[in-house]
């Protein structure tokens, strides 16, 4: 027993005392969920190619990672959060107070958000003035707010299939959701006019006007998915009739058993999205703490390797997988290998 | 005695009203009874056969079996073999050698296939441009000469040989088609291809949304075990010794009870408090590296400790008080009657516990969300580094791994979330069994 002991506690001092020291040969990434297939792929081909370990690579939202990023400066926290939007002024504040001041800005290209639904259910044609209609909490009706009452997609517009309307839609907490609500809902309010009549109804309040035309409907024919595109996908299939909001990568993957809408008559994929043509996508991110660069072995080359043409070019890998290759990208790959930090 | 009286004058073998009634009530419990498990055992059966149907696909691959040629002038155009110069090229460079190989088996076999040059490179897995480039670099003398490998080939045609992916549903996939499929058929027949027993999935490391052919367990695998020693080494002994002193020494008094208490609602919490609790002890104040099998093993400990300590009393309660009184008796001490007779008779007792909480610390996922654990993680961790310390390299877990395929786009993770499944259902059976053995061998009854 007397040795048992011995051993137990003594594994137990060196577990705490050796690490006591730790250091860190890896560099560490947390943030969104869209961008983490991106940064998984540059990881594996960095961690293949270079003489250094691959890097260790978390999802968890953009808002998460960024949290976890400000959290200060130091070998235990991450060196690079990606985000599926732009860091906002709160969140520099926030990295400032904690000594995370000089943040490189890494743009590595565009993801478009597609409406997908089951491949052998009806096809759709969409507007954003559809989606308004079919999704918007209260409609301006003659002169006042009234509970939308729509049900049916042929409600909606007269063109489209006999249908109701069942859609899944990504959960608040998800950086889609806002480009969402800004380029389809907010879009399909002013195009319809609705805008101009809930400006009239409220008396010119804009704001007020911007929050009620991005209102969702809660009354169960618009679903919030915080899961991923898998856990969507998965109630499309239960649920023929759904529709639902995906990446334009996830619904390459999956071009079996989804069939995509198009929206103003343009059908998304990279060509579209990168044109312009298609409406309805926005820039993935990526963050560098700069006071990381020298410290952890491999940040910068990592940084480098990514946006270099060999990945983030039109025809890399990260393109083939559904992201839309960034026409600046030589810009970009320049502001990293100066380290171009935001704000100066 | 009144019963009796009533009953006077007719045969007990002749059953009343009441007695009928009784019966059938208790024919009824069983009914019941058998309904509930019969419940049970339906929706195990669903989702065992589920999994399987799934995942056991995962236990098999498919390999292109070619001939090589790995030229000079493009794999070490100086000719020196210096391993340096040799890096540069990287594996973007070695998949156009990989398709000319192909080529070369097609045109061989005499195949006719309508398929460009980037379709037939297509049919080859991304991971075995750096499978050629590893062997390459590991024994530079190969260049200049033509090798045989086995290549993994790319995840839809794989599904193809297993029966995952169809002629039909490929003409509607944009990232394959049915002349890809056709092609790797007559491949098949021609013997460039072959689908065996996939060690790689045990094996080999998580790999990239592109890939998930490549895709293993190998680096969740050797997690979770860190993970399972740093549970036993920590929550066994401390666990062991708070119960024999709550059992046997402490006194009874309200600060032991509140201790009690206190253990028994810490078995209840759920498992992501302690994930949060791990968070600002383990990585903030005491600065252990994120994503490290130890702060996960050291959360695990927490969460595993009460399992482990309510199993241990009661294992130590049912040791009977004449075996202490006995040795008290002859002499010895507290301590002896302890540690020489009442600990080894509830060792069994122990060790089921102990058991049964690591299987509970094996199958948990929501705390390691908090620690960093659930992540893209590719290279082996090592025990012990000098720089990182002992198991202080990032590594996912069993569970974890589930998880973090279960979200991936690509139709190919849901067969590796289902054989992964297997995998850690194979590893708590174990578990469970040895738990089963233990305690059938060693427990002694009175």
């Amino acid at each position: 027993m007397s040795l048992f002991k011995l051993t137990a506690s003594s594994l137990a001092i060196a577990a705490v005392t050796a690490t006591a020291a730790a250091a860190r040969d890896n560099v560490q990434v947390a943030g969104s969920s869209t961008v983490l297939p991106y940064a998984s792929i540059v990881a594996e081909a960095f961690g293949e190619n270079f003489d250094f370990a691959t890097p260790v690579v978390e999802s968890g939202g953009s808002s998460a990672g960024l949290k976890r990023f400000c959290e200060g400066v130091g070998e235990n926290t991450i060196d690079i959060a990606n985000a599926s939007r732009k860091i906002k002024d709160s969140e520099i504040a926030a990295c400032a107070e904690a000594g995370v001041t000089d943040i490189v800005e890494v743009r590595i290209g565009y993801d478009g958000i597609v409406f997908a639904s089951d491949i052998n259910g009806n096809a759709f044609a969409f507007t954003p003035a559809d989606w308004y209609n079919a999704l918007a909490a209260e409609l301006p009706v003659d002169g006042a707010m009234v509970a939308n009452p729509n049900t049916n997609w042929s409600q909606v517009n007269a063109n489209f299939a006999d249908q109701p309307i069942m859609a899944f839609i990504p959960g608040t907490k998800h950086g889609t959701r806002e480009v969402f609500e800004e380029k389809v809902i907010l879009q399909g309010c002013e195009d319809s006019g609705a805008m101009e009549a809930i400006l009239q109804i409220n008396g010119g309040d804009e704001d007020a006007a911007e929050d009620a035309c991005m209102a969702i409907r809660t009354d169960g024919l618009s679903v919030d998915i915080d899961g991923d595109y898998t856990e969507t996908l998965a109630r499309i299939e239960a649920d023929n009739n759904g529709i639902g909001v995906f990446g334009l990568a996830f619904y390459e993957n999956n071009t079996d058993k989804l069939q995509v809408a198009t929206i103003n008559d343009v059908v998304p994929s990279v060509e579209s999205i990168s044109s312009g043509d298609y409406p309805v996508s926005r820039p993935l991110y990526f963050y560098i703490k700069a006071a990381h660069l020298d410290v952890i072995p491999g940040l910068q080359e990592f940084a480098d390797f990514f946006v270099s043409d060999d990945m983030a070019g039109p025809d890399g890998p990260l393109a083939e997988y559904g992201l839309v290759s960034d026409p600046e990208l030589a810009a970009t790959q320049e502001a990293v290998a100066n380290r171009a930090v935001m704000g100066q | 005695m009144t019963d009796q009286t009533q009953n006077l004058g007719r045969s007990l073998l002749e059953t009343d009203a009441r007695t009928r009634k009784r019966n059938a009530a208790e024919a009824r419990f069983k009914a019941f009874g058998v309904a509930a498990i019969a419940v049970a055992l339906l929706a195990l059966v669903v989702l065992l056969t589920s999994v399987v149907y799934n995942g056991a696909s995962a236990f098999k691959q498919t390999y292109f079996e070619l001939d090589i040629e790995l030229p000079e002038a493009k794999l070490d155009k100086s000719g020196t073999r210096d391993l340096e110069v040799m890096k540069k090229v990287t594996t973007i460079g070695y998949a156009p050698i990989l398709t000319a190989a192909l080529e070369a088996a097609i045109e061989k076999a005499g195949i006719e296939t309508t398929l460009d040059k980037k379709a037939i490179g297509g049919l080859i897995s991304k991971e075995a441009a750096a499978t050629v480039r590893n062997a390459v670099l590991a024994n530079p003398e190969i260049v200049g000469t033509t090798q045989s490998f086995s290549i993994l080939a790319e995840g839809r045609i794989d599904g193809y040989f297993k029966g995952r992916v169809t002629l039909e549903s490929a003409a509607l996939d944009s990232n394959t088609s049915p002349e890809a499929l056709m092609l790797a058929q007559a491949l098949a027949d021609a013997g460039y291809a072959d689908t065996k027993f996939n060690w790689a999935f045990l094996t080999a490391p998580d790999a990239s949304d592109q890939r998930p052919e490549a895709a293993g367990l190998g680096v969740a695998i050797l997690g979770s075990a860190y993970m399972m020693i740093v549970v036993l080494v920590l929550a066994l002994p401390i666990g062991v010794a708070a119960s024999v002193y709550l059992e046997e020494f402490a006194p009874k008094n309200r600060w032991t009870d509140l201790i009690e208490v206190n253990i028994s609602n810490l078995a209840a919490v759920p498992s992501i408090v302690f994930g949060i609790l791990g968070l600002a002890i383990f990585i903030n104040f005491a600065q252990l590296n994120q994503s490290s099998p130890l702060v996960g093993g050291l959360v695990l400990t927490l969460m595993t400790l009460p399992t482990i300590i309510i199993s241990t009393r009661a294992a130590l309660k049912a040791v009977p008080p004449s075996i202490r009184d006995a040795a008290l008796g002859v002499g010895a001490s507290k301590m002896q009657s302890v540690f020489h007779h009442v600990l080894p008779l509830a060792a069994p007792g122990i060790l089921t516990g102990t058991i049964i909480g690591l299987a509970q610390a094996l199958g948990e996922t929501a705390p390691l969300l908090l620690i960093g654990m659930v992540a893209f993680v590719r290279d082996y961790p090592a025990a012990y580094t000098p720089e990182a310390g002992l198991f202080g390299e990032a590594s996912t877990a069993l569970p974890v791994q589930v998880f973090n395929w279960t979200q991936r786009a690509d139709p190919g993770f849901v067969e590796r979330a289902s054989g992964a499944i297997i995998t850690l259902l194979v590893f708590l059976l174990i578990m469970n069994a040895i738990a089963i053995y233990l305690r059938r061998r060693f427990e002694r009854r009175w």
